[in-house]
């Protein structure tokens, strides 16, 4: 019996073996080594490659894992921003919160939890709509939200825009790229083990259940309303956290930031890195920001070549980067044969 | 947890159910019951309404008339998950399994109404999902053993042959731990010696679960030699709910099933 125990915690470890391990902290090291190395343009960079990391994490959970579309993702990660910042501005006037040590990791939290908030708002329809119609719901969410930002100046700050005050706990500033980087590198690996967990899980099994067959799913015991509302909000979640840190990295938020081409690059990175795993929105997200600054002297391109992009993974790897990167690790393994 | 009604009472009580799809009535006042621990089948000739009442059953379809009740507790009108709570599972006449998931996942997923930790338990991985996850591998464990599933444990489901897809779609029905079982067309597709074992399959799951098991439609000649009972459906009605010696020799019946093979031989039945 105990064996039989241990053989199942096995399965359900999320890193197996010690290869895995040793993979994971080399990893983990040259993660934290970086920003020593790195001239400090490209730390400001990965920076922002950690924060789509986020959003493509979570986006995939809804896309890949549920099966539902969304084409409005910017409107949490707006949300998530303009939440944390108003956060950050009123405790920072009042001095109350700053005694708990917040408010930077606060701020995070708060972001993620209000893009929450309107994730289960915009993911209630998905209960009656299936497939285009509920997309067609996420996009005019997202062309909503900046409409209502550009519109709302107590809210945006208007054509001024609006400045956030840096990241501090307690008189300790974390103003400098390199401590930014480890603050959103750091939410970065704990919304990973996060996503890892619950895509193991029950919760994990339900979301890519109702993906395959939702009937199924129903009469096996899973309530649709409610993990398809989960999905949302966690979704949205993750695009809200990543919002608040935008907006860090930023330190200043205008509307216009939140157009419906980040939507779409937010879904290019999942499709292009593989749909329904998490490494694979990681893979997807890494290489379009990497590739996004890499052209930074071309923007007016880059929507054809993100969208040549998508079309050449999908024509040639259908489950994408990640896929196959399985397929060249499994041909390895048996190649001598 | 889940209450045991009046032990001797009826398990499920099928009253004066109608469905109707536009001007298509699909089934008319149809009245059927299922004791506990009971082997029967629904059988009738194709597009008598047998996928349409397992349906209604179940929750996916809403009955336009009558009532049904399991236990005792009247369902119609609760939604799937919460039937499949109550202790009623299903398979498909045309599989509904998960595809992109594995054997081990989708029997897993038939114990997604016993997991008894939250959101946050699976967020965190807490001990008392630890302690939950692990209980429901056990309990798969052992429908994996009476099925003879462990070999492709790990295999993604939608690689396998087809009466095995069959099986693990028992399996997912057998993991939610029912009262009753609505099998729909199990055999269909599957070789003669897939059908001679699951012949033995279902009788072991009645009799060692000593759950009740309902066959719709399938292979006359294997219902007829397992059934304890047979209702028949002809065009959405009940014309005969008997012992199957009984059925077999009801003029109605073969009227019903001689009308199909007039108008379409091929298809025997
Ligand atoms: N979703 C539906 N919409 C319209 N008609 C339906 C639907 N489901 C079943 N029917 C009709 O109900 C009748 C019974 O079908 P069904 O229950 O599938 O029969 P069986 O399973 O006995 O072959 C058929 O005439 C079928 O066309
Ligand atoms: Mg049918």
């Amino acid at each position: 019996m105990t064996q039989l125990i241990q053989r199942y915690e096995e399965e359900m470890a999320l890193v197996r073996g010690g290869a895995a391990w040793t993979g994971l902290v080399l990893l983990l090291g040259a993660l934290a080594a970086l920003p020593w190395l790195l001239p400090g343009y490209y730390v400001y960079i990965l920076n922002f490659v950690g924060i789509n990391v986020i959003v493509a994490i979570g986006l995939n959970l809804l896309v890949g894992y549920t099966g539902q579309i969304s084409l409005g993702h910017v409107g949490f990660v707006a949300i998530g921003a303009y939440a944390a910042t108003h956060f950050i501005r009123a405790t920072e006037a009042s001095g109350v919160v700053a005694a708990l040590g917040g408010p930077f990791w606060m701020a995070v939290f708060i972001g993620g939890a209000a893009a929450a908030v309107f994730g289960v708002l915009v993911g209630l329809p998905a209960i009656r709509l299936e497939g285009p119609y509920l997309t067609i719901v996420t996009l005019g969410f997202g062309l909503a939200v900046q409409q209502i930002l550009i519109n709302w100046p107590a809210v945006s700050g208007g054509r001024i825009g609006m400045f956030v005050p840096q990241p501090a706990l307690g008189s300790f500033v974390l103003g400098s790229d390199r401590s930014l980087y480890y603050l959103v590198w750091t939410v970065v690996i704990g919304m990973s083990l996060v996503a890892f967990n619950l895509t193991r899980s029950h919760v994990g099994r339900a979301f890519i259940a109702i993906r395959d067959s939702d009937i199924a799913a129903e009469v096996t015991g899973v309530n649709l309303k409610y993990y398809k509302t989960l999905a949302f909000a966690v979704s949205a979640f993750y695009a809200g956290a990543a919002g608040a840190l935008l907006a860090y990295v930023m330190q200043y938020l205008e509307p216009t930031m939140f157009n419906l081409y980040e939507s779409i690059y937010y879904l290019a990175m999942v499709v292009v890195g593989g749909l329904g795993t998490i490494p694979g929105a990681m893979f997807g997200a890494v290489l379009l920001t990497l590739l996004q600054y890499g052209l930074s002297h071309a923007q007016e391109y880059l929507p054809v070549i993100y969208g040549g992009i998508v079309i050449l993974v999908m024509a040639l790897e259908p489950m994408g980067l990640y896929g196959r990167w399985l397929k060249i690790k499994l041909w390895m393994k048996t190649w001598p044969m | 947890m889940r209450e045991n009604h009046g032990g001797a009472g009826p398990l499920l009580e099928v009253r004066n159910v109608s469905l109707q799809f536009g001007g298509i009535a699909a089934l008319t006042d149809v009245n059927l019951t299922v004791h506990p621990g009971e082997l029967m089948s629904v059988i009738g000739p194709n597009g008598a309404g047998k996928t349409s009442l397992f349906n209604c059953i179940t929750g996916l379809y809403r009955p336009t008339a009558g009532d049904i009740f399991f236990g005792g507790r009247r369902i119609n009108g609760l939604t799937a998950d919460r039937i499949a709570a109550l202790g009623i599972a299903r398979t498909f006449q045309n599989i509904e399994l998960f595809s992109h998931m594995t054997t081990l996942d989708n029997l897993l997923l038939g114990r997604h109404l016993h997991m008894r930790a939250g959101f946050f338990d699976a967020a965190f991985a807490t001990r008392r999902w630890w302690r939950n996850e692990v209980a429901q591998r056990r309990r798969v464990e052992e429908i994996m053993d009476m099925l003879d599933l462990q070999s492709v444990r790990h295999r993604r489901v939608a690689s396998l042959p087809y009466g095995m897809q069959k099986l693990v779609e028992v399996g997912r029905a057998l993991a939610t731990e029912p009262r009753l079982l609505l099998l729909d067309e199990p055999s269909a597709g599957m070789t003669e010696e897939e059908k001679a074992d699951l012949v033995f399959t279902i009788r072991d799951v009645q009799e060692e679960l000593g759950i009740a098991v309902v066959l719709g439609g399938d292979d006359l000649r294997m219902v007829m030699e397992i059934s304890q009972r047979i209702v028949v459906l002809d065009r959405g009605r009940v014309i005969a709910d008997d012992v199957p010696a009984v059925v077999q020799k009801d003029p109605k019946v073969i009227e019903a099933y001689l009308g199909e093979e007039a108008m379409d031989p091929a298809r025997g039945a």
